[in-house]
């Protein structure tokens, strides 16, 4: 990486009560970066240091080369924001919202009419921007929260669990959005998610973080490459009474290392090895094709931060080794 | 891998139907002092219901008008009797008529600020080069100046009217300028205390309520003790009383300082020493309402 967008240094918030980061030092480059942490880690924290709005109890951190403590303003000027819970009055057209939003920006009259009316198409909404706020669904409330965040064309992009609340589809149509952000519109991303599973897609970098403490930082490929967990489950046959068993020494026998799903739903069943790519997939069709079982389900397991992270100790160990 | 694919191809497709070109900004971003202004306006129009749902208008027109339909008839009646004065003192005509002013301050101090507190759209304005002191600034002068636009409104009318009915030019102009530095003290003191309470509530209603309150309650109160203060003949203690209420304060200033007639029961307003600190005390709680709203809004953040 060249150019650093975002770095942080030892960078730590204590509140009376908790401390929601602790000594977190990343650097994070252009391109769509995913902070992923579960409730509580310390990700909207982060975001409010970076916007320079919160002090940092220690440390330091910068934004696009500029001093959080010192420089917030030109900061905000450069980057745009959309925070996690609802922000939008209902009685406002979204073009009405938009373009006011355009002019706290500084955008001129003008600009912030035309910028908002290409904000908009771009995050797709159409005819409905004339309409009250009030009357739109939580996908197309989730669309003017980024377009209001886009408007000015920043540099940089700060989303808050843009995915909050939105069904298969409309979750998928935001990280499609999101991924554009930056191959369109060369806007650089920092997104937070509690879910890794769909960060992994859309991003080229992840940061995890846990209880304010970095657990990881590292490029999506390498993260996939490493974590995948498959598990599978299989028939029974005449031929293969113990088909479970079957399997697992066949996979044994090709030097892979299975284990027991103990603990999930129909344990003893359910066998769980780590993928390590495309290969392991056909390596595993094959195997049981051979075998003359049935698959019952194949599904990856790792959609869940905590799944990840928290299952067993010792690959959260590798994983933390695997951070910068 | 099974779920992958699919997805990938979504997002595919998904580039395609918005792929209409994405143009860069590069004009100019005219930073603080720009936003600051555009959220005045936006604010101040906002105050009469401009660029709001049509119902929004109702109210704020409606009480403007009745501010100023006094005013137009007494003109018409001024100048078809061929009166040699007008019936009421540019500086008794927001005095007689608080309530409206009152009604004025309840329904739009939380429009204002409710409405963003409320929506959580703080955030929003925080997250941009606007500060605390831009935002907390332009909602203050909006509103003082709203109120300015429907208290000297009517003392237009009543000036152009007695010009019409060609009454005294000095005397008339004068007692017109006194009572337009009176109304921009009463304009910028009940701003200031419509804000301060309704930025407390992100509940607009328990804002209309609690502004109103606060105008009309103190003035109920500081009237009673200053009529039984007055019927017991303790005349200094009137005075005193009077720096309780919101428009009690303006008409003590307003009669030390501006010529006006007193509204106090005896109609004897206070002396100057005790006018000056009528002046300090509606300065003080102008510059106090500024503070507490600072302070307010440093909390809000994000
Ligand atoms: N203003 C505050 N005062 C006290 N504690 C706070 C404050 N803001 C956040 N916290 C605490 O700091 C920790 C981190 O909070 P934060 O909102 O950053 O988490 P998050 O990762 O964004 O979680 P979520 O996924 O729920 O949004 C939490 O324990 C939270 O309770
Ligand atoms: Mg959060």
């Amino acid at each position: 990486m060249d150019v650093t967008v975002i770095a942080t240094e030892s960078l730590s918030k204590r509140f009376p009560r908790v401390t929601a980061l602790d000594r977190l030092s990343v650097d994070v480059g252009p391109g769509v970066t995913g902070l992923v942490g579960a409730n509580g880690a310390g990700k909207s924290t982060l975001i409010k240091i970076l916007l320079g709005l919160s002090p940092a109890t220690e440390g330091r951190a910068e934004v696009l080369g500029l001093d959080v403590a010192t420089k917030g303003a030109d900061i905000r000027e450069r980057v745009g924001y959309m925070p996690e819970h609802d922000c939008l009055p209902p009685d406002v057209s979204a073009t009405e919202f938009v373009v006011h939003m355009a002019r706290m920006s500084g955008l001129p009259p003008t600009a912030a009419r035309e910028r908002t009316a290409d904000t908009l198409r771009h995050v797709g909404l159409y005819e409905e921007r004339y309409r009250p706020i009030g009357g739109y669904s939580t996908g197309m409330k989730q669309r003017v929260k980024l377009a209001q965040a886009l408007v000015h064309d920043p540099q940089l992009v700060f989303l808050d669990e843009p995915t909050n609340g939105l069904d298969p589809v409309g979750r998928d149509e935001m990280l499609g959005l999101i991924r554009r952000i930056h191959t369109d519109f060369g806007i650089s991303v920092l997104v937070t998610s509690h879910l890794l599973g769909e960060l992994e897609r859309t991003c080229d970098h992840v940061v995890v973080v846990d209880g304010g403490k970095l657990l990881r930082s590292s490029s999506t490929t390498d993260f996939t490459q490493t974590t995948t967990t498959l598990a599978i489950e299989v028939t029974d046959t005449d031929e293969h009474p113990d088909g479970t068993r079957a399997v697992r020494d066949a996979l044994h026998a090709r030097g892979v290392t299975v284990q027991d799903g103990s603990g999930l739903p129909g344990a003893g069943h359910v066998l769980l090895l780590t993928a390590s790519g495309e290969e392991t997939y056909d390596l595993v069709r094959d195997v049981i094709a051979d075998l003359g079982l049935g698959l019952v389900r194949m599904e990856q397991r790792r959609h869940h931060i905590s799944e990840v992270f928290k299952d067993s100790d010792a690959e959260r160990k590798e994983a933390v080794g695997h951070g910068n | 891998m099974a779920t992958e694919q699919p997805v990938a191809t979504a997002a595919g497709d998904q580039t395609r139907i918005h792929n209409i070109g994405y143009r860069n900004y590069d004009g100019p971003r005219l930073g603080r002092a720009y936003a600051r202004r555009s959220l005045y306006s936006q604010s101040l129009r906002g105050a009469y219901g401009l660029g709001r749902s049509a119902k929004s208008k109702i109210l704020p027109m409606l009480l403007f008008v009745v501010m100023c339909l006094p005013a137009a008839i007494m003109v018409a009646v001024a100048v078809a009797t061929k009166a040699n004065d007008l019936p009421l003192d540019y500086t008794r005509y927001a005095i007689v008529l608080q309530a409206v002013i009152s009604l004025y301050v309840a329904s739009q101090a939380p429009q204002s600020v409710s409405r963003d507190l409320r929506f959580k759209t703080v955030p929003l304005y925080f997250s941009r080069p606007i500060e605390t002191a831009d935002y907390v600034r332009a909602k203050y002068a909006s509103l003082a100046s709203a109120l300015f636009i429907l208290t000297a409104a009517p003392l237009l009318v009543l000036y152009v009217g007695a010009l019409l009915a060609e009454l005294d030019f000095a005397d008339q102009t004068k007692g017109f300028a006194q009572g337009l530095v009176s109304v921009a003290l009463l304009s910028l003191l009940f701003a200031g205390l419509g804000l301060v309470v309704a930025s407390v509530t992100p509940r607009r209603g328990f804002g209309i309520a609690a502004v109103i309150a606060v105008l009309t309650i103190t003035y109920g109160a500081v009237s009673t003790l200053q009529a039984i203060a007055d019927v017991q003949g303790s005349t200094g203690a009137v005075a005193w009383i009077g720096l309780f209420s919101p428009i009690t304060l303006i008409d003590g200033v307003q009669s030390a300082f501006l010529g006006a007639t007193s509204a106090f029961p005896g109609g004897v307003g206070p002396s100057n020493t005790e006018g000056a600190v009528y002046v300090l005390v509606t300065l003080g709680l102008i510059a106090g309402a500024y503070g507490l709203l600072m302070r307010r809004y440093k909390k809000v953040g994000l």
